[in-house]
């Protein structure tokens, strides 16, 4: 009897913690972009599935359905557009060009192995007559693949957000906090933003030429050069947002803090940045979004590695596949910038919590 | 027992994995005798995406750079402007070039640089190619045969009539080509004015080569040819393959003649690197130069057999990257003029056969003249001048050593080379026009042409002005 009347106690119990679980989650899970899982998991867990289904059917069935119909579009209207490589590439095409690409990827990583093997072997015979001297270590020079153009322009846009982050924040606390530096800044900031990118580049490339002489293999210079210019484009956002950010601060605080005589560097740390944090990741946000354009952009227009470059390589290629191979490339473009974009708001909305609490 | 009986089976097995090993050895001290001492072993190429850069791939591709000691970077660049400077400022250690442009960087004619050259990297391989709008309106003077085809090869005097209808219109008529030192710039008005149209001259003061002209030149990259002819902003152009055939299968132009016809086995591309680089890597140069005879000899071999794989590699996206039907349309000994008219020509890439790859002085001589010609080499020179700069360009004595040492290690024929060559072809006139070429001859041959600057004539203005006398 006792036993009987323990079980649905706890297993109401545990129902009821799974579901707090999933709410809490529901947050994150949105952030993500996979808000849809969520009347999912409440089905799973035992909910009324009527009442989740309105919930699916909004959060699931309704974006499902617009991809289903731009695809459905696509197909359709692609190949009536007659250029002079062929008609427009379907999605079809376009799926068998990524295959394709991971097939070439695949191929050029073989090679490789290939080229390391045939080394090995050729200083093995060295050492084995004797000649140690002679035995050389050199790294393999094929092509870069589609998958390395990915992780070069990655990287690329990662290095000039985080030189732009670096110059931006702390400008931005100092302009939100001193009204005479603001009033310096501001004209600035208002002459450079609206400046293209493929502007800067020419500039840009001059200059890092002439000062970054010993490059790296690690940092070579047209990944400095295109990562420079994505700084100076991705810059403005979070510098304006952060200066917003710090400037409206709640005056009590700041009232409190010179009560409690509070250094500058504590009022920043304790103050200034935990209620200004939301609004900067708001700018860091825009800034990606801007850094990842400009990139594309200044790749394709200076012939420094990257996706970029992939795209006017193959525009001048022009054979049969190009078509395809660029729209794999524009796709992959999107998703990428929109992953930035969600990784970012992952981390605007955990910062916007703890700022709240 | 089982102890006893173990140990036997992985005995037998290491005698013959000895036996390998120690027939490896041997082997191995053979090929490692021959290979150089390389200064510098990681090295990085420049390549504009056109056929002719074929020797590069297949030297990187069959593994002859590597067996060189040479890891090898092989990069397509923008242009060949860009391309230059990579070579120059360092960031490239040598590149596919234009003939015209080692020449021309060491007389000073744009940047200047003491370019070098060890390996000519083929022959002809060059076309024409016109929008269809003017095709049909060249075709009515166009002499043709029973079958109601044209009569090749096609003068520009069937250009003339459109010329001067563009000129009533009020209409420039725009041609583009790769390079203001290009190969294809010098043919195109070789072609030109052996049909009686001004291609204009270049000044000191004016180098767009447009002074005094009927059609007018202008730069554009090889790729972008056919997108520009589509877009209307030039009527005609003259580059290499595969762009003159890609402008057929776009159904967006018609290929009038090739470079085999205006002029039979030209020199078309050479092998550039700095005479520093030449200089303080000699071992890398040699080792550079025998990956690339090996190539060469690959890609003619056995009546252009291997010219199918080349065209699999060279359709390869990180090459040329073309459609492998485009490429293979002119490297495999056809060519397709208007859509159908497929014509035969075996030699329309030459990379070995005719001593091809040799660095002739002949050659060198011949660009200058026309630099000469057209105004770029602004003075008269004296004959001496010719010859000096073609041996400071040309190394026909790297190429040499390098033949020898492949024909030790067997991989090359003594036949294929000339090895009495004074470095002078015989004097020629294969020519469109039939104007005999003596590269002995330089001013005597700039003045046997028609149309151009002859001795003592200048630009002076937008006008040539002859010699006082």
């Amino acid at each position: 009897m006792t036993l009987a009347s323990e079980a649905p106690a706890t297993s109401g119990d545990r129902r009821q913690k799974l579901f707090t679980a999933i709410n809490r989650s529901a947050a994150w899970l949105s952030a993500l972009g996979l808000g849809w899982l969520v009347p999912l998991l409440k089905i799973a867990a035992g909910d009324d599935p009527r009442e989740q289904m309105g919930e699916l059917r909004d959060s699931l069935l309704f974006p499902l359905l617009g991809i289903g119909a731009f695809l459905l579009a696509w197909a359709v209207l692609a190949p009536q557009v007659q250029t002079s490589l062929g008609a427009i590439p379907g999605p079809a095409q376009v799926w068998e060009q990524t295959g394709a690409l991971w097939q070439d990827h695949v191929a050029e990583r073989e090679k490789e192995a290939d080229f390391y093997v045939r080394q090995d072997e050729r200083n093995a015979e060295l050492v084995a007559e004797g000649r140690e001297d002679d035995v050389k270590v050199r790294a393999y020079t094929g092509k870069p693949t589609y998958l390395d153009q990915i992780v070069t322009s990655l990287k690329t846009v990662g290095l000039g957000f985080l030189i732009a982050t670096i110059i931006a924040v702390p400008l931005g606390i100092a302009s939100g906090l001193s009204k005479p530096f603001n009033g310096a800044l501001n004209p600035l900031v208002q002459l450079f933003k609206p400046v293209s990118p493929l502007a800067w580049l020419p500039i840009v490339t001059m200059v890092v030429s002439a000062l970054y002489v010993d490059a790296s293999d690690a940092f070579p210079k047209a990944l400095v050069i295109s990562a420079v210019t994505v700084t100076l484009c991705s810059l403005w956002p979070t510098l304006i947002n952060t200066a917003l950010g710090v400037a409206s601060i709640d005056k009590d605080l700041v009232n409190v803090g010179k009560v409690l005589q509070l250094s500058t560097a504590t009022t920043i740390t304790k103050l200034v940045l935990p209620s200004a944090l939301p609004l900067i990741f708001t700018g860091l946000r825009l800034s990606l979004g801007v850094g990842w354009m400009v990139l594309i952009a200044a790749e394709m227009l200076a012939q420094n590695p990257g996706l970029g470059k992939f795209v006017w390589d193959e525009f001048q290629n022009g054979s049969s596949s190009s078509l395809a191979r660029i729209i794999v490339a524009v796709l992959t473009i999107g998703i990428i910038g929109f992953l930035l974009d969600r990784v970012m708001f992952t981390l605007q909305t955990a910062f916007t919590f703890s700022g709240k609490r | 027992m089982t102890a006893t009986t173990c140990p036997t089976p992985p005995r037998h097995r290491l005698t013959p994995l000895l036996a390998g090993l120690a027939l490896g050895l041997l082997t191995s001290t053979a090929s490692s005798a021959a290979m150089l001492d390389v200064e510098k072993d990681e090295l990085k190429f420049g390549f504009i995406k056109l056929t002719d850069m074929a020797p590069l791939a297949i030297a990187y591709e069959l593994g002859y750079f590597e067996d060189e000691g040479l890891y090898v970077t092989l990069e397509p660049q923008a242009n060949w402007k860009v391309l230059l400077d990579g070579v120059i400022t360092g960031s490239l250690d040598g590149a596919h070039m234009l003939a015209g442009q080692p020449l021309a960087a060491t007389i000073g004619y744009g940047t200047e640089a003491h370019i070098v050259t060890p390996f000519s990297m083929d022959l002809n391989g060059n076309g024409i190619t016109v929008s269809n709008a003017v095709w049909e309106l060249m075709k009515p003077h166009l002499e043709m045969d029973a079958e109601g085809k044209p009569v090749h090869p096609i003068s520009a005097a069937a250009l003339k009539p459109v010329i001067e209808a563009f000129d009533i219109e009020g209409r420039p008529f725009n041609l583009g080509m790769v390079f203001p030192v290009s190969t294809h710039n010098y043919e195109l008005r070789y072609w030109l004015a052996a049909g009686g149209i001004s291609p204009g001259y270049y000044s000191p003061e004016d180098v767009s080569g447009q002074i005094a002209a009927d059609a007018y030149l202008s730069v554009t990259p090889p790729p972008q040819m056919p997108s520009t002819l589509e877009a209307g902003t030039i009527d005609g152009y003259a580059v290499g393959e595969p762009w003159n055939q890609a402008a057929v299968f776009k159904k967006i132009g018609v290929p009038v003649i090739t470079d085999y016809e205006i002029w039979k086995n030209n020199p078309e591309k050479v092998f550039g690197i700095t005479a520093e680089f030449a200089e303080t890597n000699p071992n890398t140069t040699l080792a550079i130069t025998k990956a690339l005879i090996r190539a060469a000899k690959w890609l003619d071999e056995n009546d252009n057999a291997n010219r199918a794989e080349a065209v699999e590699i060279l359709s390869r996206s990180e090459y040329v990257g073309a459609d492998a039907e485009v490429i293979a349309a002119s490297m495999t000994g056809t060519f397709e003029f208007e859509a159908g008219d497929v014509r035969e020509v075996p030699d329309f890439n030459v990379f070995y056969r005719y001593f091809a790859t040799y660095p002739y002085y002949s050659d060198a001589v011949w660009y200058l003249t026309q630099m000469r010609r057209w105004g770029q080499v602004a003075e008269d020179m004296p004959d001496s001048w010719y010859d000096e700069v073609a041996k400071s360009v040309y190394k026909p004595e790297i190429y040499l050593e390098a033949a020898r040492l492949l024909v030790e290690e067997g991989h090359v024929d003594e036949a294929d080379f000339p090895w009495d060559s004074a470095g002078y072809r015989e004097p020629t006139a294969e020519f469109i026009d039939g104007v005999t070429y003596d590269g002995t001859k330089p001013n005597a041959y700039i003045d046997s042409l028609p149309i151009g600057l002859k001795t003592g004539d200048s630009v002076v203005g937008a006008e040539v002005v002859a010699a006082a006398n």
